[in-house]
């Protein structure tokens, strides 16, 4: 892969906003019009080589194109967003919508991502090495499809509100989380390794969740129906199986109807 | 004095049955005229359609349930509406469009005259503030009294004159044009969770049916003579097997004369007909009767339609129909909005998605057209898409190409998956018929104006009439072979002088022109009785003030008033 | 003669009471008396007599103090602040008439502003719910001529909305509901031991923040389900109870306020309210309303939606289309965040109601406020500007908690000089145009505009 660095060399007064740090933007240009393309900070248009050197030359098509962001990106916005392959890596954090509507390819953050880390995702994967804000794999706001396919991993924690609306892919979170995971969901699996505060699988519809650490409070719409083993991200566990949300809308399948699964590992 | 020529058009005006002839069109001070000076600014149209702004007769444009459309969808902009031309207002929404893009959009595609199909009448100091945030295009709004306390109470007593005596002062105080009526009864009854889905179902408490309403409705209406008809949405919208509610509705206007100095012929308009025209029992063997309907309607000449075009989007539904939006939930699970409205109305609001390869959808998009093509007075018939319920109005050129083209229809019909099934369920496959730009015209112009009682200022290019004058990129004497084609010029029309103003050239918006309010004012002598009721009705029932409810002056600053005198 | 102006709005809380009876002096220039009010309603009818009420512009000068300046600089100095930020953020609205909401959209669009209201700090949540849940309401008449169970959900009407409950929601006798309270069950849900609470036939004291747990347990227990036997500190028993109560009405009626908006999950207790509501629609009638705060709160919901398609936290930076999506175009994020370089705030306190470490952000940069009053916002601004008081002594639109527009009436004149927010936006905006050189754009509605006014002038 051809391999493009961006070296941060000022950062924004405000947030910025950079759409164009994808695979697919870059592709087939050479560093002068990478430099060249378009980033806001509110209202000014600036180039995107005002606030990053740029060093390499990408691909002839995404797939073939790597961007490495040689620094912190905690003010940049929108990284990644919409791109379809190849890959990027950032190493030190990066702002909101890290891989939003991400079709294919694959993110490496090294640091934390702040919120809408995969927002309405579609495909390819993204891993964060710290922790998330809220609103991980969600969907956006008002639209009842959200994240349709990929995987996001999250190797520390992450807020609230992951997966809302899910309707495929996988979200590992490997620590703890705060309350709404997979709420209103259709479809997707969700791994917690950690603790959750609770409300977990609320208004869910279909789907997985598996919770390996404890969940404070589950919700009365879930019950209890038998224990399972399973293999979850490579180990087996065993895991009490609950069914739920009873008190939402169940689609039917020869006359039964179907309900989530949330499965928390079993007291030793 | 402003003058402009337009010079060397196909000109098509069925209001003086002309058809593609070359000819001029003078404009001067907003107002078609025979000739202009030397002076007048002259704009060639050699090889290109001349015709008169566009008259939409029904579409959701303004108001609190088209609010409530674009509050609950973000969706419906994310990625969708990266619109804005500089210097103009920024444009947003594609189902339902912002208020600024729907002026725009509807100036692009050369309309100057919408009307809002329902009004509610509590909200309508609403109505009045998003029309006169509308730019270019004339509006007006109508009021909905198929539910309404008052109404139901009168008619149950069989007091027409005391129904048309409120009528009178209920569209003189919201500043409405008509009558229009929405599943008559049956949101009444959604008040405590019910629905009326037939003629003869009783409304709760009220006790009266809802053929009841609409034949009382139908004589109010024509003992005030007012300009627009009784303007229908029926009962038992939207279900299999409900063409024979749609027919026997029809037939209440059977017997019942026009009366009116506007030039109207129809006492009563049926909207979105598409809606009305189902056979079958059930979803799994749901069909067309479009014949059946339109067999109906091209007998009856007192009678006109709209066909509520589905056009395949994903579009937001939103009806005053409140336990039909209820139902359509309870189908696909979206997020449902409703408003109960105080002794007035409901509304709902749902999102749909009209999938091409969902059969029903397939199946509803064919009936809409099979309509069209049925029609035999296109006079009488015109093109609609219930505006966003069927289908946002951006996709009137769309519809217009699949009406013109078979070509264009059997290209759509062939993506679907289930083709076969869409096939036998109707009859869109047998028809052969091509509309004529001519007969376009008729469904979207000259027809529509008439039925609105609005012919003398709209709808055609005769001296003395608006000077609304749309310029197509189309060449009549050789038409495109492409439907794509058509429906590209019709897009985005090469001019649109709007009142005697270019508003439009190339698709693109040049100026805010001159929107004016269109209402009615109906004059006649007070009715102490009715006065009295409402008086007392407001002090007892309602939740604002009775000197509150009145739309005030300046809430519709550029008015066009059309008296009505009743005479006792 | 001093006159007696009836069936006049009043501009406090959301509901928007329209029957008021305000004496006034014969000169117009005093209120004297006000009828019919609560007693906040009635204090900002008579504060408006305020002698001390600020007539011209203050600007904040190099040693800290603020001087008095002309409109005619005030407006100067705002355009070009908004000119020169990158991305301002205007916000407030709580307390002013839809003529200026709408004026204003003109300027923020021109500014590339992000235009927010004070729904972001209340009831900003249920527009979140509203947008993945929908909202199943009515107007409040229903209410008061149906509804034989009412239900208040984290909100405590007796203290916020001193009238609603004998205007619209509890003592009434409506058309269907002739014996008034005697005839609705009232259902209270609260964590308190509210003045609404003790009014109740069933009181809820749920443990805090435990509100979706308590309507997950409604909802199952409406679908036929078994539930735990206590869930948010209620008995399975009290619950189950309460849904037949629900079940047996003929019109449930659910009205919630910041208990559901501002615990844990915020949005998600509003959602799943609603997702309540729609259960309880296969059982018989049942409609929900949010306790809006403000008189005039739900306006710009509505005038920006028409305007934007967005109810609130309208990011018009990008110039090519309207962004929003609360959470990073929200105020409190944006200003925690240090998203923004310059603030307007309009017809609110943001110095009151914001976090001091918000607070503490916005001064970094150019703060202004526009309030008819003295406020803290305006005590810590570089620029206050004073308006008339909507309502009072300015006329014009506003919406109540169930979005039935109220065409409000002034009482007073206006204060010679001072202009509506309206007017103020105007001029602002065309101040903007003639600094950058371009044609303002107006509706054909601008045409009749008062403005430009003669009290400016």
């Amino acid at each position: 892969m051809a391999k493009v660095i961006l070296t941060p060399k000022k950062v924004p007064e405000l947030m910025l906003e950079a759409p164009c740090i994808t695979t697919d933007a870059f592709a087939k240009k050479t560093p002068a019009q990478i430099a060249d393309l378009e980033v806001r900070e509110g209202k000014i248009p600036f180039k995107l080589g005002e606030y990053f050197e740029i060093v390499g030359n990408p691909g002839e098509s995404a797939a073939e194109t790597e961007i490495e962001i040689a620094g912190d990106c905690s003010r940049v916005k929108y990284i990644g967003t919409k791109m379809t392959a190849g890959l990027i890596t950032v190493k030190g954090n990066a702002d909101m919508y890290t891989g939003g509507w991400m079709k294919g390819g694959k993110i490496h953050i090294v640091g934390d991502v702040h919120s809408f880390c995969g927002i309405a995702m579609e495909g390819g994967d993204i891993l964060v090495d710290g922790n998330a804000q809220n609103h991980v794999g969600c969907a956006y706001r008002g639209d009842w499809r959200g994240m349709r396919g990929g995987t996001i991993r999250i190797r520390g924690s992450a807020g609230n509100d992951i997966g809302t609306f899910m309707l495929g892919g996988t979200i590992i979170i490997e620590k703890e989380v705060f309350i709404h995971v997979s709420t209103h969901a259709e479809g997707g699996t969700v791994i917690i390794k950690g603790n959750v505060t609770g409300r977990v699988g609320g208004q869910m519809v279909k789907g997985d969740i598996y919770v390996l650490g404890k969940i404070q409070h589950i919700l009365p719409g879930f019950t209890k129906v038998d224990q399972v083993r399973k293999e979850v991200d490579g180990q087996t566990f065993t895991l009490d199986h609950y069914i739920g949300d009873l008190g939402e809308r169940h689609p039917k399948s020869k006359g039964k109807e179907i309900f989530a699964n949330l499965y928390v590992r079993a007291a030793a | 004095m402003t003058e402009i020529l337009i010079t060397h058009g196909f000109v098509i005006d069925p209001t003086q049955n002309i058809n593609g002839d070359v000819a001029d069109v003078a404009i001067r001070d907003g107002k078609i005229v025979d000739t202009v000076g030397s002076g007048a600014k002259v704009i060639d149209a050699k090889g290109k359609v001349v015709m008169a702004g566009g008259v939409d007769v029904h579409s959701h444009v303004a108001g609190p349930k088209v609010n409530v459309g674009r509050l609950m969808r973000p969706e419906d902009k994310l990625f969708k509406s990266p619109m804005a031309q500089e210097k103009f207002r920024m444009e947003s929404g594609f189902s339902v469009p912002s208020v600024f893009k729907t002026g725009y959009d509807y100036a692009r595609m050369g309309y100057g005259f919408v009307m809002e199909a329902a009004m509610p009448p509590i909200h309508s100091p609403h109505v009045h503030e998003e029309i006169h945030d509308t730019p270019i295009i004339d509006e007006a709004a109508l009021p909905v009294f198929g539910n309404n306390w008052f109404v139901m109470e009168y008619l149950r007593n069989k007091e027409v004159e005391n129904t048309a005596a409120y009528i009178a002062w209920l569209i003189r105080v919201t500043k409405g044009f008509g009558v229009k009526v929405v599943n008559p009864g049956g949101t009444a009854a959604w008040a405590w969770g019910l629905n009326c889905l037939k003629l003869d179902d009783k409304v709760p408490y009220f006790e009266i049916t809802p053929s009841e309403i609409i034949t009382g409705l139908l004589q109010a209406n024509e003992y005030l003579g007012l300009p627009h008809s009784v303007h229908l949405h029926q009962n038992d919208l939207g279900n299999p097997g409900n063409f024979l509610t749609t027919i026997d509705s029809l037939k209440l206007a059977e017997g019942i004369k026009t009366k009116n100095k506007f030039g109207r012929t129809q006492v009563m308009h049926s909207t979105h007909i598409q809606f009305h025209a189902y056979g079958g029992e059930n979803w799994g063997n749901f069909e067309s009767k479009a014949k059946d309907v339109m067999d109906y309607v091209n007998k009856a000449k007192n009678i006109t339609v709209d066909l509520g075009c589905v056009t395949l989007d994903e579009t937001t539904t939103m009806t005053a129909d409140g336990p039909f939006e209820h139902h359509l939930h309870s189908l696909n699970h979206i997020k449902w909005a409703n408003t109960d409205v105080e002794l007035e109305t409901a509304a709902g609001v749902v999102p749909y998605v009209y999938d091409k390869d969902i059969r029903v959808c397939a199946t509803q998009w064919a009936i809409g057209l099979e309509l069209g093509l049925y029609a035999k007075d296109p006079e009488r018939v015109f093109i609609t898409t219930d505006h966003p319920n069927a289908g946002p109005f951006t996709r009137y050129p769309r519809v217009i190409s699949w009406l013109m083209c078979r070509k264009a229809r059997d290209a759509t019909l062939n993506t679907f998956r289930h083709k076969d099934k869409v096939i036998e369920a109707t009859t869109l496959d047998s028809i052969d018929r091509e509309l004529t730009l001519y007969e376009i015209a008729q469904m979207t112009r000259s027809g529509p104006a008439r039925c609105l009682g609005l012919s003398k200022m709209y709808g055609g290019l005769a001296p003395g009439m608006n000077a609304d004058v749309a310029v197509f990129d189309l060449n009549y004497k050789s038409m495109p072979t492409d439907p794509v084609a058509i429906e590209k010029a019709l897009q985005r029309a090469a001019l649109f002088v709007k009142s005697g103003e270019i508003v439009v050239r190339d698709g693109t918006v040049l100026s805010h022109g001159h929107k004016k309010t269109v209402w009615v004012n109906v004059k006649m002598p007070e009715n102490p009785q009715v006065v009295r009721d409402i008086t007392q009705c407001f002090t007892r029932d309602y939740t604002v003030g009775i000197n509150n409810y009145p739309v005030r002056d300046y809430l519709a600053p550029h008015p066009y008033v059309i008296d009505v005198d009743v005479e006792a | 003669m001093p006159k007696l102006i009836t069936q006049v709005g009043c501009p406090y809380c959301g509901s928007s009471c329209d029957d008021l009876e305000v004496l006034v002096s014969d000169d117009n220039k005093t209120v004297l008396e006000v009828r019919n009010a609560c007693i906040i309603g009635n204090n900002i009818f008579l504060h408006a007599n305020d002698p001390t009420r600020p007539k011209l512009p203050r600007m904040r000068q190099p040693d800290g103090s603020m001087k008095e300046i002309s409109y005619k600089e005030a407006i100067d100095w705002t355009a070009k602040t908004l000119i020169a930020a990158k991305k301002p953020l205007i916000y407030g609205f709580g307390s002013t008439n839809c003529e200026g909401m709408s004026a204003v959209g003109r300027v923020a669009e021109k500014a590339g502003a992000v235009l927010d209201n004070c729904a972001s700090i209340c009831h900003g949540p249920s527009f979140l719910a509203i947008f993945d849940n929908g909202y199943p309401s009515c107007t409040l008449g229903e209410a008061k001529n149906r509804a034989d169970c009412v239900v208040f959900w984290g909100c405590n009407p007796m203290h916020a909305h001193p009238r609603h409950t004998s205007r619209y929601s509890l003592f009434p006798r409506g058309f269907f509901t002739q014996k008034g309270q005697m005839q609705r069950k009232v259902i209270c849900v609260d964590p308190r031991e509210t003045d609404t609470a003790k009014l109740a036939d069933v009181h809820f004291m749920l443990d805090q923040g435990h509100d979706y747990d308590l309507f997950d347990a409604f909802r199952t227990v409406l679908r036929g389900h078994d539930i735990p036997d206590i869930v948010a500190g209620i008995k399975r028993e009290k619950i189950v109870e309460a849904i037949e109560i629900m079940k047996k009405s003929r019109f449930v009626m659910i009205f919630f306020g910041m208990g559901c908006t501002h615990t844990d999950g915020r949005n998600h207790n509003v959602d799943i309210a609603i997702s309540l509501t729609r259960d309880l629609n296969t059982h018989t009638k049942a409609s929900i309303m949010a306790m809006r705060g403000h008189y005039n709160i739900a306006g710009p919901g509505q005038v920006w939606s028409w305007q934007f398609g967005f109810p609130y936290c309208i990011d018009l930076s990008k110039g090519t289309h309207a962004h929003m999506n609360p959470g990073e175009t929200s105020s409190i994020d944006l200003a925690m965040r240090d998203e923004i370089d310059c603030f307007v705030n309009v017809g609110t306190d943001a110095g009151a109601h914001f976090p001091i470490e918000a607070v503490k952000h916005l001064k970094k940069h150019p703060f202004i406020t526009i309030d008819p009053n003295f406020c803290m916002a305006s005590e810590i601004s570089d620029l206050h500007i004073p308006v008339r008081i909507a309502g009072v002594d300015e006329p014009g639109v506003v919406y109540r908690m169930d979005n039935v527009p109220i065409q409000f009436k002034a009482v007073i004149d206006g204060l010679p000089g001072v202009p509506s927010d309206e007017e103020l936006f105007d001029m602002v905006y065309e101040r903007m145009c003639e600094l950058t050189q371009t044609e303002p754009v107006w509706l054909a509605a601008k045409a009749h505009r008062k403005y430009p006014s003669s009290a400016v002038n």
